[in-house]
């Protein structure tokens, strides 16, 4: 294996446009435990780090851009970030140890595909966008179509990530992501709750997106939530219904980590979780 | 296939040596530099053991291509003692017998400096996060959270008040 380390979009693309097999990587938290356990070799190891746009995090007018290499121990140290997009700050920061937040990226936990990722709820409730370069140029496309099943995305053979891009929140506006494990950290999501919502002046529901993560292959989102809780206020037997919807949207399997009835029964009750803290948010 | 030359900076000293593209930084330090403090345990980012204090920030050597420490500043347990003797996380760990086999204590120990170096007065809490990333199968933790605290406390009074 030979390693390479471009310094611009365009090297990285000519690299990739080799008749080498190549892997492009940012922290290699998943890349190098997945060669241990025996995942061949490719041809060359293209380290994204060292591409200044891929290790950036900006305000750019009403928008965040945070580049797909920039590690999660990042984002918490940006004050302004954590204040627009706690959510999203939050469900970065639960993936793994600090030595792992050193190293651990946005763009690594969504084109690693695990339907376990932390952050890709967080990342579709904020409507975030992804920025891809290839052969034929850069092109922009939601968040939520970038992974298409466990392990797979919809990049196609010489593409890669750029950046993430996800709009500041309107005012009483705000996010908020949960994470069921047994214990409080180190482990990988039994189920994951990524919430965001708009309030009004009233404190009724403006806007509400709710997306889940764990509960199937890829994340999930519970469409049914804006029917329930757009323009009313969050009561307890709205909140109920939404917890049922999320339950139903699910398609978990059974595994070590929790059994599918299991998983549905927390989507619901998690799922609510993150609405009541989003909605706590949104009206401070 | 010819190897890759990296050029760094190791416990404050430069360092040039010549590496393996596939080979981590967890081997080189241990099989080329000759740093045998850095551990192996998992090799998978798990464990801890290989952690290093890399460009500022602590990172599992294991989870690094060493290619990728080109111009990097690295430090290790071995560059934790001054010229006047251990560093308080060393001598609070003896003392408070924060250890058994061994094996895991250099990386609580470089785990323990990066959490004093941005947060120098630490609740037990926090203490107990920063070393979510560092297992030991044999003391139990309790220790090693104390012997931390305890160094922070005694760095602190060593500062003079202002």
């Amino acid at each position: 294996m030979r390693y390479v380390a471009p310094t611009s979009i365009e090297e990285t693309v000519s690299v990739l446009a080799e008749d080498v097999p190549a892997q492009v990587y940012a922290g290699a938290t998943d890349f190098i435990p997945q060669l241990r356990m025996g995942r061949p070799e490719p041809g060359v190891a293209v380290d994204l780090k060292r591409i200044d746009r891929l290790t950036d995090l900006r305000r750019e007018g009403d928008q965040w851009v945070i580049g797909a290499a920039t590690p999660s121990v990042r984002l918490g140290e940006e004050e302004d970030l954590v204040a627009d997009l706690p959510g999203l700050v939050e469900a970065a920061s639960l993936i793994g140890s600090d030595q792992i937040q050193s190293r651990a990226s946005l763009g690594g936990n969504l084109c690693n595909a695990s339907p376990a990722a932390d952050s890709v709820p967080a990342m579709v409730v904020n409507n975030g966008r992804a920025v891809i370069a290839g052969p034929g140029g850069i092109r922009t496309t939601p968040v939520a179509s970038v992974v298409t099943g466990p392990g797979r995305t919809a990049l196609a053979k010489g593409e890669f990530l750029v950046e993430l891009v996800f709009d500041r929140p309107p005012p009483r506006t705000a996010d908020a992501y949960l994470r069921f494990i047994p214990r409080t950290e180190m482990d990988i999501a039994v189920v994951g709750a990524g919430a965001r919502l708009t309030l009004d002046e009233a404190g009724r529901c403006r806007d509400v997106s709710v997306a889940l993560g764990a509960v199937a292959p890829t994340v999930v989102t519970v469409p049914a939530a804006a029917g329930i809780l757009v323009g009313h206020p969050l009561t307890d037997e709205a909140l109920k219904r939404v917890a049922a919807e999320a339950s139903a949207v699910c398609n978990p399997i059974d595994d070590k980590r929790g059994t599918i009835a299991y998983r549905r029964q927390v989507a619901g009750v998690l799922a609510v979780r993150a609405l009541k803290l989003a909605a706590d948010r949104a009206a401070s | 296939m010819s190897r890759t030359r990296v050029t760094c900076t190791i416990n404050g000293d430069p360092a040039e040596f010549l590496c393996e593209d596939d080979q981590s930084l967890l081997d080189a330090l241990r099989d080329v530099v000759g740093l045998m403090g850095v551990k192996e345990g998992c090799a998978t980012g798990d464990c801890g053991a290989c952690s290093v204090i890399l460009d500022g920030r602590l990172t599992c050597s294991c989870l690094v291509f060493v290619p990728e420490a080109e111009g990097a500043t690295i430090e290790t347990v071995e560059g934790m003692a001054g010229p006047d003797g251990l560093h308080p996380l060393q001598e609070t760990f003896l003392e408070g017998a924060a250890l058994q086999c061994g094996i895991c204590t250099p990386g609580f120990l470089v785990a323990g400096k990066a959490l004093l170096d941005r947060n120098p007065d630490p609740t037990e809490e926090e203490v107990r996060y920063a070393i979510a990333g560092n297992l030991c199968r044999c003391t139990g933790y309790d220790k090693i959270v104390r012997s931390i605290l305890d160094a922070a406390d005694r760095m602190e009074e060593a500062v003079p008040a202002t």
